[in-house]
């Protein structure tokens, strides 16, 4: 019982993250219709620009955690966000009334070249840092000597995942921007001709999914202490999974698909065998969509002739 | 990494406002790489992560993005506007009409005539097999994306499955190339059809990504399952094909004992040189002649509108599963060969890049054109290798080719096919005509 409780822990923790990119794979879906498969490694690419930004800051003589881990949050976000807005306008924008498969397979590209941009640019060899955030909670022990550990990292992962949720939520469904998303994602023509800059909107779309995998990328960072350039790919397909089972398009959907496949891996890991937890979250993938197609929150796509 | 350049999408008018843009282009580029350029990090020898500035490198890279930002802006103004029809004169139409039907013949001679010609130089013949090994993948792909319009990013799946089959029923059995090769074939297309089954009711980019997933899968469990596939360490000692049963060795049976003439290790080169091209041309003469029945006819009616297919009658999820069934048995052979050619396989020849660098080929090559899948295996390939001093950028510039193709050229080189029916003559359509249907 605390050994599955620790790993119910461990799970959810696993699940914000994927959780966090997961959105960035629903809102595009929903909005252009595509899917970003360079998306995984636009994370890559947060967790790479939130290591260097936080070895120049110690190098620079700061101490204070808190500060760093702010300035290192908001720097990660803000230039992968330019990430995000670049591949837009240069590998996405120009093939919007192309045909269907076009972005698909511009966007196999663009992840080719984020991967190995990243290998040119930061060598191929893995980066560790030394643990930032140390200390936790000891939440229960058991007569036997188990202890259930609640770290300070995964607090930190688990709330700042839960502030960026609700400001991402409020966004979507209070502000201009949220609404013209909306719009866009029914009808692009008609939102257009209503007064929606549908080009502004969607790199804003762009944008923001990459700050989200930004955050993502950070808290890999902090949770497993490492990145490499090729973290992307996997992490990227586990987390369009989780959009999937959530349901496509819709953004509770993607948090709550994220949680399930941080659970199911951690819960395959731990009872069944490690090796093989890639290949349960890729079946899980091929399920839902054979036999759930629109995931669990998400609605019904009629197809029209 | 000069791609920011293109960011504009109006061209500038001005030389003031050509400046701008150039400008602001720099200023994001400078932005993007001042970190991910400007600072590089390694571990050091005692384990901690150390740093050191370039800022040389990332000067000139947003030096090259300014300047390269004015070049195309001016090379736009200069060539107008994309997207206009561009009229061609009827002497260069004519002349390429006749340079396109004579290309593939002739290409098809060359290609007979390799091993007379570069006989003595190992590493021509090496790489012509290799180009010969892709054109045939590529082939197979085209019958599942070029003329069913099912997106596969999961092909290599099936090269893996052939390739698997035959070292271990090979290694493990002693079974000869000649029994293996086909039972390679039906084994790809078993689990085509095993995958296909379920997901092909799925559209065009869920089926995508559930074929990379299955990619994926295959891949992992032939890296885990350690006692039947040897797991990361692969499976070595895959014998060698005989000569329709005589060996091509310096033994007193091999075949150039048999024939009188002396031994040369460039015999066995030669003879894996005839065998793919035999293995292509099957593949090519295969999916020719498929077109032509009403099952090719009922794939390319199914890549321009599902709909109206399922409207006419035809069964989808049976005319799919064949394409599908039939990419995968050729992706089968293709890997029997590897196997046999290679004579060692492991897990790493089967990754996700190289699903992608045959999708690439069949994408750069007009998807659906036989020629342009040939040619586009000969550019591909031949470019890897001019660029095999540069290792690390390769695939750097093969992602950045993939972009360009699909902005530059979504249709590939050879971008329109000849109709299988029509009514009085045959006109080639170009495939900009060609509505891409919901497959």
């Amino acid at each position: 019982m605390d050994y599955f409780a620790q790993q119910l822990i461990n799970g959810l923790v696993l699940g914000s993250i994927y959780g966090l990119i997961a959105i960035g794979y629903t809102m595009v879906y929903g909005i252009v219709g595509m899917i970003n498969f360079a998306h995984g490694d636009v994370f890559m690419i947060g967790g790479f620009i939130a290591l260097i930004t936080f070895l120049i800051l110690v190098s620079l003589g700061l101490t204070a955690i808190p500060v760093i881990l702010l300035v290192v949050l908001l720097v990660a976000m803000a230039i992968t966000a330019l990430y995000g807005w670049t591949i837009e306008r240069i590998a996405y924008r120009p093939l919007r009334h192309s045909f269907r498969l076009a972005p698909m397979l511009s966007a196999i590209g663009m992840s080719f070249v984020l991967t190995n941009y990243s290998q040119v640019a930061q060598g191929a060899r893995v980066k560790p840092i030394p643990p930032l955030v140390t200390g936790g909670y000891t939440l229960h022990e058991s007569a036997d000597g188990f202890v259930i550990q609640l770290s300070n990292i995964q607090i930190i992962v688990v709330v700042t995942t839960i502030v960026l949720l609700a400001l991402f939520t409020w966004l979507v469904s209070r502000t201009r921007l949220g609404r013209d998303m909306r719009a866009c994602e029914q009808d692009q023509t008609m939102a257009a001709l209503l007064g929606v800059d549908v080009d502004r909107t969607i790199s804003m779309t762009f944008v923001i999914g990459a700050a989200l995998a930004a955050v993502a990328g950070l808290m890999y960072l902090l949770y497993y202490g490492l990145v490499d350039f090729f973290m992307g790919f996997v992490a990227g397909i586990k987390a369009f999974t989780a959009a999937v089972l959530g349901g496509i398009g819709s953004l509770p959907g993607a948090m709550l698909g994220g949680l399930a496949i941080g659970l199911i891996e951690t819960f395959w890991s731990a009872y069944f065998s490690v090796e093989y937890k890639d290949v349960a979250a890729f079946s899980i993938l091929i399920v839902v969509l054979i036999f759930m197609p629109t995931g669990l929150l998400g609605r019904p796509e009629v197809e029209k002739v | 990494m000069t791609a920011p350049s293109t960011n504009t999408a109006k061209p500038a008018t001005g030389i003031l406002a050509l400046l701008k843009t150039a400008f602001v282009n720099a200023l994001i580029a400078l932005v993007l790489f001042s970190l991910m350029v400007g600072v590089r990090t390694e571990a050091g020898s005692d384990g901690q992560l150390t740093y050191w500035t370039r800022f040389g490198e990332l000067a000139s890279l947003v030096a090259a993005v300014f300047g390269g930002s004015i070049v195309i802006d001016l090379l736009r103004q200069w060539i107008g506007p994309t997207g206009t029809e561009k009229l061609i004169p009827p002497a260069v139409q004519s002349g390429m009409s006749f340079v396109g039907r004579y290309l593939a013949p002739a290409l098809l001679i060359f290609t007979l005539l390799v091993p007379v010609i570069f006989y003595d130089q190992r590493y021509i013949l090496d790489l012509a097999i290799l180009v010969l090994t892709y054109v045939m993948l590529g082939w197979g792909l085209n019958v599942v994306v070029g003329l069913a319009g099912l997106l596969d990013l999961g092909y290599v799946a099936f090269y893996a499955v052939g390739a698997y089959s035959y070292a271990l029923l090979a290694t493990n059995f002693g079974w000869s190339f000649w029994v293996c090769l086909p039972l390679a074939g039906i084994l790809a297309a078993f689990w085509g059809v095993l995958l296909g089954f379920p997901v092909l009711r799925l559209r065009g980019d869920y089926l995508a990504i559930v074929t990379l997933a299955f990619g994926e899968i295959i891949r992992l469990v032939i890296i885990n399952w350690q006692e039947l596939t040897g797991g990361p360490n692969g499976v070595s000692g895959i014998p060698r094909p005989s000569f329709f049963g005589i060996p091509l060795d310096n033994s007193d049976d091999g075949l150039a004992a048999k024939l009188g003439i002396e031994y040369s290790t460039t015999h066995r080169i030669i003879f894996l040189f005839y065998l793919i091209l035999a293995l292509a041309l099957l593949t090519n003469w295969v999916t020719i002649r498929l077109r032509r029945l009403p099952i090719g006819r009922a794939w390319e009616a199914l890549r321009e509108d599902e709909v109206a297919c399922r409207a006419l009658g035809i069964n989808t999820t049976t005319t799919k599963l064949t394409a599908f069934a039939t990419g995968a048995m050729f992706g089968g052979f293709a890997g029997a060969f590897f196997a046999t050619r290679q004579g060692f396989i492991s897990p790493e020849s089967f990754t996700f890049q190289e699903s992608a660098l045959v999708l690439a080929i069949v994408v750069l090559g007009g998807m659906g054109s036989q020629l342009g899948v040939a040619l586009a295996a000969l550019a591909m390939i031949g470019g890897f290798e001019l660029f095999r001093s540069l290792e690390t950028y390769r695939m750097l510039v093969f992602g950045m080719a993939m972009v360009l193709i699909m902005i530059w050229r979504p249709r590939g080189l050879i971008g329109h096919r000849a109709p299988t029916v029509y009514l009085t003559q045959a006109q080639a359509i170009s495939s900009d005509l060609v509505k891409e249907g919901h497959g």
